[in-house]
């Protein structure tokens, strides 16, 4: 990936907080002692009489945040994927999704690309906790300039949302002007195909766009989707891809149960729909520690293993 | 007291016969629900809602209003009864709790029941979703208190201890807390379960304002409240002892009243007993 722009996406987090801070007093944050981390510390320093430091005590976090929002505050909170869900699981089902409070989760750290933390802080489990949740919505954007701009439509839609973004740099798939008209549920034709189609959230779109150059060159025209918003899923472009294309892959650093895979069988299965498909993720397993790429290889989660699973399924 | 009469006491007690009557009724009617920590929690309740809070049941989203939450979710009848007497809903719709197509749900939730500020019934919330709302009114200036109701049993949650720290940090004194010390949970006496004691200490040493009380005396609640708004640059939590069943003699302190509604003989010793109450307080007034 030399010469690509590389931008984290925690970094673009903390300055669309600022951005939308300025621009909407009720805009609160809240963090559990991960501020450095999770960048909320930019708005921390700008807002600090807005942010509220809930010190290594998540699940009081995650009910403050639904108090602030029953007296029409928005309040952001953030911490690790694996502490924003699991740990506080029950404090988001009764005062964040049962409530339908006006609550925004942002976590960072999701994924196995977390690296050399280990399976305790690789989260590949909170895009299903968070889909099975009534009134949420699950969302994984895929780099920085979308993670801004689905932070700024985080804050301008209600209801109970939860968003999930990685650890490390981020190759920038897109320009301002592309994320422009980016609407939450609607899934993104990054590039388009006609052979097979890659539907991917988060980290997982940039290694598809890859392998799209890769497969092009040998005559296979893949179709990648960027499916940052997993529910509510876009399962309109779902079908249409698997009447467009002959073969769905989906991709994400996730858990293969629970997360974008199943929801797009789920629709497929509903809809009678029968095409050649795999689902890409974890299987069922937890991870290790290592450095990323090291992990996104041993776990077939990269732009190799990609191109190889897309040549794969057309064959059989 | 300012202005506290002992016919506005008589008052208050009356009320709190009507909603011990509702309660009952209400248990009996859906056949399940929770007597014990309902009845425990009428006095606190009454003093808050007829006297002390400054809310508006017409306008129950006001900005401006005192907040109530019921961390202990499962003394929901009581909440219910006491927003049905203030006017927040039709006391008609208590009859339909916990039925199938009704708004009174077993436990309380927010947005559809007007008057309830969260949803609840799982243990340990209320308090940390209360600094949430007191944090929030320190930042917009606004003179609003939030009172939280705990049961004893609930402060084994790990969850509250956490609050605990958070309110006393950020010196929270809009923010009051009540503690239905009424001594026994399902398992049996909060003692042999899971020591609280010392109560007071604990919460004294997470920097609250601690101020004990007999939970049934209506000087006392309101006497406590009173001060409660005095204290400045810290929570304060209100220990209200209590008794597990308050007013209906078979119940009191049984623990087999925890979780088990009134079959229709109980029912009817039940309402029987505290309608003699009522006449007598009507009778003084």
């Amino acid at each position: 990936m030399s010469g690509k722009l590389m931008v984290n996406p925690r970094n673009a987090y903390g300055e669309a907080l600022i951005d939308l801070g300025k621009k909407n007093k009720n805009l609160v944050v809240l963090d559990a002692d991960l501020s450095k981390s999770t960048k909320t510390i930019m708005f921390a320093k700008r807002y600090p009489e807005r942010f509220f430091e809930m010190g290594i005590a998540e699940a009081n976090m995650i009910s403050v945040a639904a108090g602030f929002a029953s007296c029409d505050k928005i309040p952001f909170v953030s911490t690790f994927a694996v502490f924003a869900t699991g740990r506080v699981y029950d404090q988001i089902r009764m005062d964040v999704a049962y409530s339908n409070a006006n609550v925004k989760i942002f976590a960072t750290h999701g994924g196995i690309s977390v690296g050399k933390d280990g399976a305790s802080h690789q989260m590949i489990e909170d895009i299903a906790l968070m889909r099975v949740m009534p009134n949420m919505t699950v969302i994984a954007p895929s780099d920085a300039t979308q993670t801004s701009k689905i932070v700024h439509l985080m804050a301008e839609q209600k209801g109970p949302m939860y968003a999930r973004i990685g650890r490390a740099n981020a190759p920038v798939i897109y320009s301002k002007k592309d994320v422009e008209h980016l609407k939450l549920g609607k899934g993104v034709v990054v590039e388009d195909g006609s052979d097979i189609t890659f539907i991917c959230t988060g980290t997982m779109v940039e290694p598809a766009l890859e392998a799209h150059k890769i497969l092009s060159r040998e005559g296979i025209k893949a179709r990648v989707i960027d499916m940052h918003t997993i529910k509510p899923l876009d399962e309109k472009l779902v079908l249409k891809c698997a009447k467009d294309t002959n073969g769905i892959i989906t991709a994400e650093e996730h858990s293969i149960i629970g997360g974008l895979g199943a929801a797009v069988a789920e629709t497929l299965a509903d809809n009678g729909i029968q095409t050649k498909f795999l689902r890409m993720g974890i299987r069922d397993m937890f991870c290790e520690s290592g450095e990323p790429a090291d992990l996104m290889e041993k776990y077939e989660l990269n732009t190799k293993h990609m191109v190889k699973k897309a040549k794969t399924l057309l064959k059989n | 007291m300012k202005g506290l009469d002992e016919k506005e006491i008589k008052e208050f007690e009356l009320t709190a016969v009507k909603v011990r009557k509702h309660i009952i009724e209400m248990l009996y009617r859906a056949k399940s629900g929770h007597p014990g920590g309902s009845l425990s929690a009428v006095d606190a309740l009454v003093a808050l809602y007829f006297h002390h809070m400054n809310h508006n049941p017409k306008k129950p989203l006001d900005p401006d209003r005192d907040r109530f939450i019921l961390s202990k979710g499962h003394a929901a009848p009581a909440l219910y009864a006491v927003l049905a007497e203030s006017g927040y809903f039709d006391v008609k719709e208590l009859k339909k709790i916990r039925q199938i197509n009704s708004m009174l749900q077993g436990h309380p939730v927010c947005k559809c029941i007007p008057g309830v500020e969260a949803s609840t019934g799982s243990l340990g919330h209320g308090l940390s979703f209360g600094i949430g709302v007191a944090l929030a009114g320190k930042l917009d200036k606004k003179d609003y208190r939030v009172y939280v109701m705990l049961g004893d049993g609930e402060t084994n949650e790990g969850q509250v201890w956490e609050a605990a720290a958070v309110a006393s940090h950020y010196k929270l004194d809009n923010l009051i807390a009540l503690l239905d010390r009424n001594y026994l949970q399902i398992d049996g006496n909060t003692e042999s379960v899971l020591r609280l004691e010392p109560v007071k200490d604990r919460w004294s040493a997470f920097g609250w304002h601690v101020i004990e009380i007999n939970g049934h005396d209506f000087y006392e609640i309101i006497g406590a409240l009173n001060k409660a708004t005095n204290i400045q640059n810290c929570p304060i939590l209100i220990i209200l002892n209590t008794i597990k069943g308050k007013g209906v003699s078979f119940m009191e302190n049984n623990v087999d009243f925890h979780g088990v509604p009134p079959n229709e003989m109980e029912r009817n010793l039940a309402i029987e007993e505290l309608t003699k109450v009522e006449k007598k307080l009507e009778a003084q007034l």
